[in-house]
């Protein structure tokens, strides 16, 4: 076995420390950075503690390091990765960016990420994208989706700061993307925060609008089989029900209409398991960098 | 307008305490939003056209168009519209001679670039809503509205779930964002009498000084009307109406009547009662294909707290999976869902048809 991709996360807070998590168990990325810019940061301690190199200096200390990584993670805000993505792109560093800033194309990794495995600056678009878009990928390759909209409803607790002030942002990205990655011709997010207590588990919702003659057992097999892709890196992703069907109508401009219902509990490896919004996020990042391992071994063989 | 008022449920109080000058009262009607709910989302614009000419004409300062989830809620969740919104703001703009627009706004639903849309058709009152709980998501929004120069009306949605306090805590959130007037919404119909006042006193003891208070009543316990009373004895200056009631649950606090009571209360309102009256009798309620009532489904939505514009949903939801409405409406109550998870209508449906069927327990 040839030697491990080294990664480096940038940002130290709850993603960036959830993320360190499943990063620590894989066999083919080795977390050698953690950076941030608070000396007291937690996600810092807990870093050093684990024998990972961290600093509070920001990406000025890592673009010092002797041996760069190969790959950065980058779980700051939309703003800071577009001010350290030059930094990254100079210095030769591949980038899977977890914030929306949307520099690089968005990925999806049971939907595209093959596509992008050389791209200098990859994106993880949203929470609700990595929830639903894989199912509305999962309609779009068996039956052509015309639209397709996605509800996500999270707990108000797993809500950061950086979601409430930019939600025009996240229903926006989503949208985007249920188009270019999800494939259909039209795409709307809608997100939700509820603050029930105990919190409610993430739930997604995907509606698909199909024609009146659509093979619903092709459509369920598919969407099945993608869920079982998925739950390979989020263990709680599963099916609420099978995909309801319903008969096509006028208002729907004479199309039918497929449900998905979706429940996203995360592994609780730092974030509390309702916070499956956050997991999605971060497993499928983690996911990313197994799969960039790979591809480094196989150019490098 | 900022008088104290005190016991203006004496027949002409009110009047004692309000000098010569403007409405002491705002109503702004929301039948061609609250009552898009009622409607399925399928009015006209001609139905458009001719209720803001009546309200219009009734003396009604600000009517509220959109579809009845906000802007961008033409969807598969919340049903989708027949005419494009922003087509009936623009209809209404250009039928009101006095009167302003006003477009609702849900955070997560609809965004600034269809606030952009709407102040671009006519829309000249921006109205923010969010669960109770969850104000800070309107930060963005808020300061958008104030941007294109809109009036800014915040909503604290199903106001039921939150103590005056917190509540309190949330309209101080939306004012500092730039709200100039921050709403009570009791979406559930769910608030008896002193549980609105109370609402209402602690924001006008917070925000008061800076913002108005208003007070949007749903009919679900049959309480609009004297919720809307008590909220203006709390000092609510701003209260909503549909004419015949028309808005989701059991409806909303009919303009006409509200426009009645207030009358006979001596608290000036600008709206013509007789003009009122014939507004919703003679233009609203020969388009209504179903009035609004208080059955077994609304009145469950008002005791268990309900969001009112998941009835006709749980109605379809039951149609389509052959359980109970008020059943499906009691668990969504249980499961504590928010404005917006329409969605889960179904997933309840679904895990109530499981139960039924014995092939699986409801979780």
């Amino acid at each position: 076995m040839t030697s491990k991709m080294v990664a480096a996360i940038v940002g130290s807070g709850n993603i960036g420390t959830d993320l360190m998590a499943k990063l620590l168990r894989s066999e083919r990325v080795e977390l050698r950075y953690m950076v941030g810019i608070d000396p007291g940061s937690e996600g810092l301690a807990t870093a050093r503690a684990k024998g990972i190199e961290a600093s509070h200096e920001g990406v000025e200390w890592l673009v010092g390091r002797p041996e760069l990584p190969d790959v950065v993670f980058e779980a700051t805000s939309a703003r800071a990765h577009e001010v350290n993505a030059k930094r990254y792109a100079a210095a030769g560093i591949q980038a899977v960016d977890l914030t929306p800033a949307a520099l690089g194309p968005y990925v999806c990794p049971p939907v595209n990420l093959r596509e992008h495995l050389g791209a200098p600056n990859l994106n993880m678009i949203t929470c609700g994208g990595q929830a639903t878009i894989p199912v509305v990928h999962a309609v779009s390759r068996v039956a052509p989706v015309s639209y397709a909209e996605i509800v996500a409803s999270i707990a108000s607790r797993s809500a950061g700061p950086g979601t409430r002030a930019n939600i025009d942002e996240f229903t926006v990205t989503t949208a985007r993307a249920i188009e270019k990655v999800g494939g259909a011709a039209r795409g709307k997010a809608i997100i939700v925060l509820n603050p029930v207590e105990p919190p409610m588990i993430m739930r997604d919702t995907v509606f698909c609008a199909v024609p009146p003659d659509v093979d619903e057992a092709a459509v369920a097999g598919s969407v099945e089989a993608m869920v079982a892709e998925v739950q390979t890196y989020v263990p709680g992703y599963t099916l609420r029900a099978e995909p309801q069907f319903d008969e096509p109508r006028d208002s729907w401009g004479g199309q039918g209409r497929v449900a998905i219902f979706l429940e996203v509990k995360g592994n609780g490896d730092y974030l509390p398991a309702f916070a499956g919004n956050l997991d999605i996020m971060t497993a499928a990042a983690a996911r990313v960098g197994e799969l960039l391992a790979d591809e480094r071994e196989k150019v490098v063989a | 307008m900022s008088t104290p008022m005190t016991a203006t449920t004496t027949r002409g109080a009110g009047a004692a305490l309000e000098g010569a000058g403007g409405p002491a009262l705002r109503i702004t009607d929301s039948t061609l939003r609250d009552g898009s709910h009622a409607m399925a989302h399928q009015f006209s614009e001609d139905q458009v056209r001719s209720t803001v000419a009546a309200l219009d004409g009734a003396g009604v300062e600000v009517i509220e168009v959109t579809h009845g989830d906000g802007l961008g809620g033409s969807s598969f969740n919340y049903g989708f519209s027949r005419e494009d919104e922003i087509k009936l703001i623009a209809a209404a703009r250009d039928e009101a001679r006095r009167a302003r627009i006003a477009v609702l706004l849900l955070p997560g639903v609809g965004t600034i670039e269809d606030l952009k849309q709407a102040h671009g058709a006519g829309a000249e009152v921006a109205r923010i809503a969010t669960h109770c709980t969850e104000a800070d998501v309107s930060i963005q929004h808020f300061g958008a509205a104030r941007e294109l120069g809109m009036e800014t009306v915040g909503f604290l949605m199903l106001a039921h779930r939150s103590e005056p306090a917190e509540l309190a805590h949330q309209a101080r959130i939306m004012v500092d964002a730039g709200a100039q007037c921050v709403y009570v919404v009791d979406s559930a119909g769910a608030l008896v009498l002193g549980d609105a006042r109370d609402r209402v006193a602690a924001l006008v003891a917070e925000i008061g000084t800076e913002a108005q208070v208003g007070f949007h009543g749903h009919q679900n316990l049959s309480l609009g009307i004297a919720n809307s009373v008590m909220a203006f004895d709390a000092g609510a200056r701003q209260i909503d109406g549909a004419l015949c009631a028309l808005g989701a649950g059991a409806g909303n606090a009919p303009t006409e009547i509200l426009a009645s009571v207030f009358d006979h209360l001596g608290v000036r309102t600008g709206l013509d009662v007789n003009r009122a009256l014939a507004a919703a009798e003679e233009v609203v309620r020969p388009f209504i294909p179903r009035l609004p009532w208080t059955d077994r489904a609304s009145i469950v939505q008002g005791y268990a707290g309900v969001y009112s514009s998941f009835l006709l949903h749980a109605e379809r939801a039951a149609q389509r999976y052959g359980v109970p409405v008020h059943e499906i409406l009691q668990r969504v109550g249980e499961a504590g869902y928010v404005g917006g998870q329409e969605d889960m209508i179904i997933d309840v449906a679904l895990q109530l048809r499981a139960g039924l069927d014995g092939a699986g327990a409801p979780q």
